[in-house]
This record gives structure tokens, C-alpha cells and sequence, in this order.
């Protein structure tokens, strides 16, 4: 690892002026992804800035109009024992899913959403993009993207929670400089400033090696995920994985229903591990909208959700896959589940 | 907030673009298997490679140095972490459970016991990861199905013994500690 200078702020505010100083910084939380990515020297920042010591990131708060704020240094293994996420199993499924105890309790809810990509090549240090797209496009791309890859990015966004987070509408806080055009706040003093918004903004696909796959501009970090109260609606996540043991999905979906007199009337499906982001399909909601769930209604949504697909040269096979991963997701929510599986 | 103070002045020695600058070394003071512990160690440097080549408690091992083999899994405030994954200054104020931590007295932890009768090692490298990963589980669940058990050590990987005698020596082990 190449050497780097630590801080551990206990207030947002001093992690903001922390990370408002100069050269490459990083935010290390549950150390998960990042530590592992500096081992490789992917990653060589020249500060890292601890968040685990600030109280505030550390709570799961119900606000009074029935949202719940989680902290984004939370870690996975609370998160899924909380009652108050109880009513959102698309939620505790996920993390579920991440089948290791260790990373669990390790791991944070913020660092998960914002854990960079599994690429191969992006973790074999030839950049996020890899020769601008043509070392995944002439090599092997059997987990890459088959959405949003006209680009030179050709990665799948490796957040597992994010699509089901998305799907249940959740709200991104998010603090930094007053320049990036949030309100002010009285963090810390007159150069704080606070923005809210849709989760699902705080994803990109990058054009070039200087962007990141997150929106987060210098100086800012993610605080708290917000859930809106979502209490009527049905929620799942599935993922199609090799076995049992912590492998990465090979496709994912989340999906929320609202579910009433037997007919869906409005939801959100959210696919997973498909594309560079996680990947909204508002086309397999309108193909359950006004349907009952059943098996037939969840297989055409399926094939709503992927008719648009472009896979590479080796990943075809993921688009069965994510088909299957809606249908089966929202079965799920439905409470129709079944053997086989 | 010793160590806020301390970071201006090792931040302008990188900005001033020094090569490969050497960060300070800091002051961690921890608990490691209920013992008071102190160390210097670089922010750099992993718990793991604190525990094993600075306070020479070489139980827990480096496996693939990446989060996915589970060998290097300590206890950090009661809950298993990849030692690997963890900063040695990160132990600041934190307890550490160890496996040299769980024999008591001259005697082995059941979950220890039990491997042994059972043979559930056979190399012997992962098996001090799976000791304290089992040991949180059945702190946390004396009565663990198979399907507990099996889920909880998912991120221990183990290449010698095919894992069914490691699950039998937890469901032993759990007996005998329930018999207690």
C-alpha cells in the first residue's frame, strides 16, 4: 500500500474541512472494497478520511412523516436486524444476499452503494474504461454490461442494495462545499451545504477516465439514505448467483408494488449488476400496471425489462438471466414464491 | 483529536509533490483479547499485519489478503471482521478477540476441542478463521441449524476438508456448550 496520511473526524463538519484539503482523498468506512483496492494500489490517495467515528452517520432514525434515515456508516448486519426496515424486504434480502458474515458486519450501507465495480480490468489497474472500452469489447466480457454500454463504459455497477433502495424511491443526503450548489448548513460555519436527492441521481455512467462512476463532486460525501414511508407497497429483490457461497450476482432486480383489489397500480423495478448504473426499467412496470401478478404477468414484465438489451460478445447469457431476475422478483413481492427457485 | 493536529504538516509534505512521503507513525492503544495492548504502527499497515508482526500473535493468517478467504477473521467489538480489510490504527478503543484469546485457563474453547476430535482441519491455514467466525455465531446463537452454520462460515473458505466435518465439530461444540 503506498503510504497515506489518517483522519478520523467525529463531527460532519470536521470531515468536511478534512476533506476540503488538498491532494487525492479518499472516505474509508467499512474498508471493504477500499482497502483492498489500495493493497492493489488501484486506489493511492494521499489522505483517508475515517467516517466511522461520527456519531450522526451511525443511526437509524424514523423522522415524523414515517421516513427512515440510516446513516451511511451503518453497518450491513445492523441494517438488516432493524425493525424499522422490516416492512422492506427488498432491502434485508439484498444484504442477505452478500453471504458473508465478515462483510456484513464490516461492511457499511454507504460504502456498499458506493463500492466501485468488479470489472476485471478496472481492478487489474487498467482504468475504469480499459482502453476506452476496447479491452472489454475485444476481451472477455462475460460480466459485463448488457444495458447502457454504447459508451467506453462497459462495467455493471456493483452495488447490491441500490436497485432495491431505488425501487422503494429512497432520497440520497448528501453534504460538501457551499460550490456545489446545495443549502447552506450550519455544519461548519459559512462552507457547508447540504443537497437532497433521488438515490438513483447519484449514479453515472462515466465518458472518461477523470469521471467516477458516482456523482459525488471533491469535497463532498454521502451521509444518510432516506427512505420514504413505503409501507403500502410489496418489495423483493432477487439475484441469479452461481451458488450459495459470496460471489457477486451474475443479475439482479429489485422491484415495489403497490398491490390493490388483486391489481398492481403503480411500482418501480430496478435491475441489477446489468449496466453501469442500476438500471430503471419503467417498460416492465407498464406491462404489470393494471395486471394481477402471476406467472404470466411476471414473465412478460421480464421480457419488457430486457428487450432493449445489447449484450457483448460473451455475455448474451445474462439477458435470460435478468429476465428471469425481474420475473422472479416480482413474484416475490407478490408473496407467490415458489420451490425451485 | 491528537491525530487532526497531526495531519496538516503530513499533507503538505505530499502536496509539495515529495515522492512516497512516510506518514507518521501513530499511537494506537486497544484491547486485544482482554489484555491492554499498545503499538506504533503507519496508517498504512493492516490490523492483521499489527496483530501478527508487531504484537507477534500470529493465530489469525494471511490468505488471499483481500477479503475473501475468511483466515485473517478476528473479533472487532464482538462482531467477525477480515483483519486484512481493517488499519491497525482503526484499533483505537476497539476490542480485539483473537484465537489465541478463546482457550481459557489452560483449557481448549469447546469449538477448539471439538475441531480437534473431529478432525475438522487437516492444513490447518483457514482454521483459525472459521474458530472465531463459529465463536461469534454461537455467541450470538447457542442453537444454530445446519443452514446457520453453514451461511455464517460462508466466507471462511476452507480447501482441504469439504467443510462437513467443520459444521459437525460446530454442532458439537454448540451441544457441549449448551450442556454447560
Amino acid at each position: 500500500m503506498k503510504s497515506f496520511a489518517y483522519a478520523s473526524p467525529t463531527t460532519e463538519g470536521e470531515a468536511l474541512s478534512l476533506l476540503a484539503e488538498p491532494g487525492e482523498i479518499e472516505i474509508l468506512a467499512g474498508g471493504t472494497d477500499l482497502v483492498g483496492l489500495m493493497k492493489k494500489m488501484i486506489i493511492t490517495p494521499d489522505l483517508v478520511v475515517n467516517i466511522l467515528d461520527i456519531p450522526s452517520l451511525k443511526t437509524i432514525e424514523q423522522l415524523d412523516n414515517g421516513a427512515i434515515a440510516i446513516g451511511a456508516a451503518v453497518t450491513l448486519d445492523e441494517v438488516l436486524a432493524h425493525p424499522y426496515l422490516d416492512p422492506y424486504p427488498a432491502i434485508g434480502q439484498a444484504i442477505e444476499g452478500i453471504s458473508s458474515m465478515q462483510l456484513q458486519c464490516q461492511g457499511t450501507i454507504g460504502g456498499e452503494v458506493l463500492q466501485r465495480p468488479q470489472c476485471w480490468y478496472f481492478r487489474g489497474g487498467r482504468g475504469l474504461l480499459a482502453a476506452g472500452g476496447s479491452a472489454v469489447e475485444d476481451g472477455d466480457s462475460r460480466y459485463h454490461a448488457i444495458f447502457g454500454n454504447d459508451g467506453a463504459a462497459k462495467f455493471v455497477s456493483a452495488s447490491r442494495i441500490a436497485p432495491a433502495l431505488i425501487a422503494l424511491n429512497a432520497t440520497a443526503r448528501v453534504i460538501g462545499p457551499v460550490a456545489t450548489g446545495g443549502s447552506p448548513v450550519g455544519l461548519n460555519g459559512e462552507d457547508a451545504s447540504e443537497r437532497f436527492f433521488p438515490i438513483e441521481q447519484l449514479f453515472r455512467i462515466p465518458r472518461h477516465e477523470g469521471e467516477r462512476e458516482s456523482v459525488l463532486a471533491r469535497g463532498e460525501f454521502l451521509t444518510h439514505i432516506i427512505l420514504p414511508d413505503r409501507r403500502n407497497f410489496a418489495s423483493a429483490t432477487y439475484e441469479v448467483r452461481q451458488g450459495a457461497g459470496p460471489d457477486f450476482p451474475l443479475a439482479a432486480a429489485a422491484a415495489s408494488l403497490r398491490i390493490e383489489g388483486g391489481i398492481v397500480r403503480e411500482g418501480e423495478i430496478v435491475l441489477g449488476q446489468v449496466a453501469p448504473t442500476p438500471w430503471i426499467s419503467r417498460a416492465a412496470v407498464a406491462a404489470l400496471i393494471g395486471q394481477p401478478v402471476n406467472e404470466q404477468t411476471a414473465e412478460a414484465a421480464g421480457l419488457a425489462a430486457v428487450t432493449a438489451a445489447r449484450p457483448l460478445s460473451h455475455n448474451a447469457y445474462k439477458v435470460q438471466l435478468a429476465k428471469t431476475a425481474v420475473k422472479r422478483a416480482i413474484l416475490r413481492a407478490a408473496g407467490q414464491e415458489t420451490g425451485g427457485f | 483529536m491528537g491525530r487532526l493536529e497531526a495531519y496538516p504538516t503530513l499533507l503538505q509534505t505530499n502536496h509539495l509533490g515529495q515522492a512516497n512521503p512516510v506518514a507518521k507513525k501513530t499511537h494506537v492503544s486497544t484491547t486485544v483479547n482482554n489484555e491492554p495492548a499498545e503499538f506504533l504502527c503507519e496508517p498504512r499497515e493492516s490490523l492483521l499485519e499489527v496483530l501478527r508482526d508487531t504484537l507477534k500473535l500470529t493465530g489469525a493468517k494471511e490468505g488471499c489478503n483481500n477479503g475473501n478467504c475468511g483466515a485473517c477473521t478476528v473479533l472487532l467489538n464482538d462482531v467477525p471482521v477480515n483483519s486484512c480489510l481493517v488499519l491497525g490504527v482503526e484499533a483505537e478503543g476497539a476490542s480485539i478477540e483473537t484465537v489465541e484469546g478463546m482457550a481459557c485457563e489452560g483449557h481448549l474453547h469447546p469449538l477448539q476441542q471439538c475441531f480437534l476430535e473431529g478432525a475438522a482441519l487437516q492444513c490447518g491455514i483457514c482454521t483459525p478463521g472459521f474458530l472465531v467466525t463459529a465463536k461469534a455465531l454461537l455467541d450470538k446463537n447457542p442453537t444454530p441449524s445446519e443452514h446457520d452454520i453453514r451461511f455464517n462460515l460462508a466466507n471462511n473458505l476452507c480447501r482441504c476438508t469439504g467443510y462437513d466435518k467443520i459444521v459437525k465439530a460446530v454442532q458439537e461444540a454448540a451441544k457441549e456448550l449448551a450442556a454447560k
